[in-house]
């Protein structure tokens, strides 16, 4: 397998089982809950070190996924104590571990090859040549096995827990009707979380897993409003940014994985302005529409029908307008066949008469409904 | 362990120490305006403003590096601004975007930096991950500075600021200028975590401020005395963290300071008075025990008004029945109560005494007043109110009582019909309050 595709493939798996679980974060408004985890797992993946004396995957994964189910019932226990917020004691948990890691790694573990600047900011570009081995057998990257796994691990959550996920995440008193524990299915989800953050730890990084975990999520979440669609758009818009990011850091020669979060951001500023329901383009576009048809009943409903045309000068006159607009105005009325110019001024056609009343008759049917 | 400090050393104190103060009072605000994570995406989006200021100016001067890190600090929170205002993305996802994002963007700088031919970046990733032990004394000097104004600002706009703290419609309604005060309170924490991130690093930033103010809270609630008192803990924290790191080798100053106020914070959680965790509990055991006793007291006078006997000795087996208590449990309720002189113990049966009778006629007094209440005032049916009122019977003061009797009209028995207890012989025997 040529490097490049390894690389491809650790981002894509990494970005894909990021968003599985993410979606559900950014839903239930726990986004931050990903990067607390993220940098209180140091010390699981520290002491896991210490103890088994080298890098293989499955220590460090139990020693970090337990830390983040600890950093998840720490939180929980501060804010169900009545004496922080979450975000407080989110912003409390997590710096408190991170920093017994700092110290224990200092302490301990400085010779060896456990680097900080790793842990934060990964090295996705390594992960070809760092291959696990069975006997003599070479079994190929490590960090395929782990985000693969990772991915796998997410796809069975996800297809397996869906309704209970969904109906927990818009409806918890729902849920607890119909007799889930959401107590439960918040350390299920919180342990996926864990583990999809330990798994992509090294490929990609601490900061970086938070940024895969939202920021997808959070751009399909501005393009629908169906659960399962934002799940999958949100995969592919993490596997987009993870082969974006590659191609971007390829060209500038910079950091791989930040060149992921980079385009990341840049699809979710993309979504921002042009998703076609909620984004500013459309909603500018929408006001601006408005505005026009305001205009143009405005005129409409100061015109009379037939005999008696009004004068141009009249209704700028009224209106306080520039010229400009009421010209404007004017010939979108005109094309549509509701006003007629005349010797005189202008005046409102039949058609012109019927369309006002039926627009009337539209906003009136419009207040009336309910919502 | 030496006490003799060098001058480094004494100026990492003095930096730290600094810093912590400045942590905790900027921290107070964001703590009580829910936006403790917002010191955290600030400090990582100002590492893009870093290198840009390294790349414009072409110097590692603290200068341009500082205010790139502000710009970029700000341009960050202008994000979250707008992204919560325009679109349906909430305020803990907005932040999650800026702090991962803008911090992808500044590593793909800091590696370009890298490649290039001039730049080896060890002066940049001083402001990532922060070393306290390269403070410079221009660098403690500029702290003060910045620190002196952020602190004279915060003095000046005090009202306004503690008005934004608990209720900013409520300000907005009075004509402050809300939106202005947003922006100036953005931009003192933006000052103040740039100048952290020297000394304590992108990740631990968020400590410096939350940590000392989260502690605080729980001992005053006073906004200025919480302040005070942040402030406070913030600077002994980064004192105590910055010696401790200076004299014993392979501590690291920003984690030290962060474990040291973290012990502050948990200690407060358990032991500050009123909202400490302990008190509540105790609280809560001393509750629960008088409420055992009031309850063995009303079980007992109940057992001897329907025998009409007030001297009868009631064997703890039959009380036992009542609540379901064990022999134990009983025991240690009855215990207080005979050394009160309430209760008379003869052969593992029990008597009330003359006051006991009248101490459980108190409780028994309230408890069908308050259901004779309930059945006149909000019509419930007599079988639905034993349980409220046996409730009620441990909170209602002797004052309430008497009101509650007064518009009553002094009834005389209860919705059961049995008799309610006068008031006059608790006095005559000296009830306990």
């Amino acid at each position: 397998m040529s490097p490049t595709l390894v690389i491809l493939l650790v981002g894509s798996c990494v970005a894909a089982s990021c968003a599985l679980v993410g979606s559900f974060l950014v839903l239930r408004k726990m986004a931050l809950m990903g990067d607390a985890i993220s940098h209180a797992v140091l010390p699981g993946i520290a002491i896991a070190f210490l103890l088994t004396g080298d890098r293989s995957p499955l220590p460090m994964i139990i020693g970090a996924g337990a830390l983040g189910v600890l950093t998840v019932f720490l939180v929980e226990l501060f804010h169900r104590s009545g004496r922080l917020q979450e975000d407080a004691s989110i912003g409390v948990v997590f710096p408190a571990l991170f920093s017994i890691g700092v110290i224990v790694i200092s302490r301990y573990a400085a010779q060896v090859d456990l680097d900080l600047d790793c842990v934060l900011y990964g090295e996705i570009a390594y992960t070809p040549w760092d291959t696990l081995s069975w006997g003599d057998h070479n079994l190929g990257p490590k960090a395929l096995w782990v985000s693969g796994g990772t991915l796998l691990l997410n796809l069975a959550l996800v297809f397996g827990l869906f309704k209970e996920l969904k109906v927990s995440t818009f409806d918890p008193e729902l849920g607890a009707a119909l007799g889930f524990s959401s107590v439960a299915l918040h350390y299920i989800l919180m342990s996926a979380v864990s583990v999809t953050v330990v798994g992509a730890f090294e490929s990609v990084g601490a900061i970086l897993v938070v940024a895969m975990l939202v920021v997808p999520p959070a751009t399909a979440y501005l393009l629908t409003d169906r659960l399962a669609t934002m799940i999958w758009l949100g995969a592919a818009f993490g596997v987009a940014s993870a082969l974006g990011g590659y191609w971007l850091a390829r060209w500038w020669d910079a950091s791989i994985a930040g060149a992921m979060a980079t385009v990341a951001g840049a699809l979710f500023v993309g979504a921002m302005v042009l998703s076609p329901r909620h984004g500013l383009l459309a909603r500018a576009l929408g006001r601006w529409r408005g505005a026009r048809r305001m205009d143009g009943q405005l005129v409409m409903l100061h015109l009379e029908k037939g005999r008696h045309p009004l004068p141009l000068a009249t209704l700028v006159q009224r209106f306080g307008w520039r010229r400009t607009r009421l010209d404007r105005t004017l010939r979108e009325l005109e094309a549509a066949g509701w006003v007629r110019r005349q010797k005189g001024g202008v005046a409102l056609t039949d058609e012109g008469a019927e369309a006002l009343e039926r627009s009337g008759q539209d906003r009136l049917a419009h207040h009336l409904s309910p919502a | 362990m030496s006490f003799e400090l060098t001058f480094a050393a004494r100026n990492v104190l003095l930096g730290a120490g600094l810093l912590g103060a400045l942590g905790g009072t900027l921290g107070s605000f964001a703590f009580l305006r829910r936006q403790s994570l917002l010191g955290d995406a600030l400090a990582h989006a100002a590492l893009p403003g870093v290198c840009l200021g390294f790349l414009i100016s072409g110097v590692k001067a603290p200068l341009p590096l500082f205010l790139g890190a502000l710009v970029a600090g700000l341009l960050g929170a202008l994000f979250i601004l707008a992204t919560i205002r325009l679109t349906r993305i909430k305020e803990d996802t907005a932040i999650g975007i800026v702090l991962s994002v803008f911090f992808g963007a500044g590593i793909v700088l800091l590696t370009h930096i890298q490649k290039l031919p001039t730049g080896n970046q060890s002066g940049l990733d001083r402001f990532l991950f922060g070393q306290a032990a390269t403070l410079l004394p221009e660098d403690v000097a500029r702290m003060s500075w910045l620190g002196a104004a952020v602190l004279v600002t915060v003095l000046l706009f005090y009202k306004e600021l503690k008005l934004m703290s608990f209720d900013a419609d409520f300000g907005a309604s009075l004509g402050f200028p809300v939106r202005r005060l947003e922006v100036l309170l953005t931009l003192l924490l933006v000052v103040v975590v740039v100048v952290g991130l020297q000394t304590v690093g992108v990740v631990l930033i968020v400590a410096t401020l939350i940590t000392p103010a989260a502690a605080a809270r729980q001992w005053t609630e006073r906004l200025g005395r919480m302040i005070g008192l942040s402030a406070a803990i913030g600077a002994g924290a980064g004192l105590v963290g910055a010696y401790a790191s200076a004299t014993i080798p392979k501590l690291p100053t920003g984690p030290a300071i962060v474990l040291i106020s973290s012990s502050v914070l948990v200690a407060s959680l358990l032991f500050a008075p009123n909202r400490g965790i302990l008190w509540a509990m105790l609280r809560e055991r001393r509750l629960t025990r008088r409420i055992r006793r009031e309850n063995l007291l009303k079980d007992l006078y109940r057992l001897c008004e329907d025998r009409d006997d007030w001297n009868l000795l009631l064997p703890a087996v039959l009380l036992m029945g009542v609540r379901g208590q064990s022999a134990p449990q009983l025991a240690r309720s009855a215990r207080p109560l005979i050394a009160g002189g309430e209760l008379e113990e003869r052969d593992g049966a029990w008597r009330l005494t003359p006051r006991g009778k009248a101490e459980a006629a108190r409780v028994v007094r309230k408890h069908r007043l308050w259901e004779l209440y309930l059945t006149r005032k909000l019509e419930l049916a007599s079988d639905h109110v034993h349980r409220d009122a046996e409730a009620m019977e441990h909170v209602l003061t002797d004052r309430a009582v008497a009101e509650l009797e007064a518009r009553l009209g002094f009834p005389e028995t209860d919705p059961h019909g049995r008799p309610i207890p006068a008031a006059p012989d608790l006095a005559a025997v000296g009830g306990r309050p």
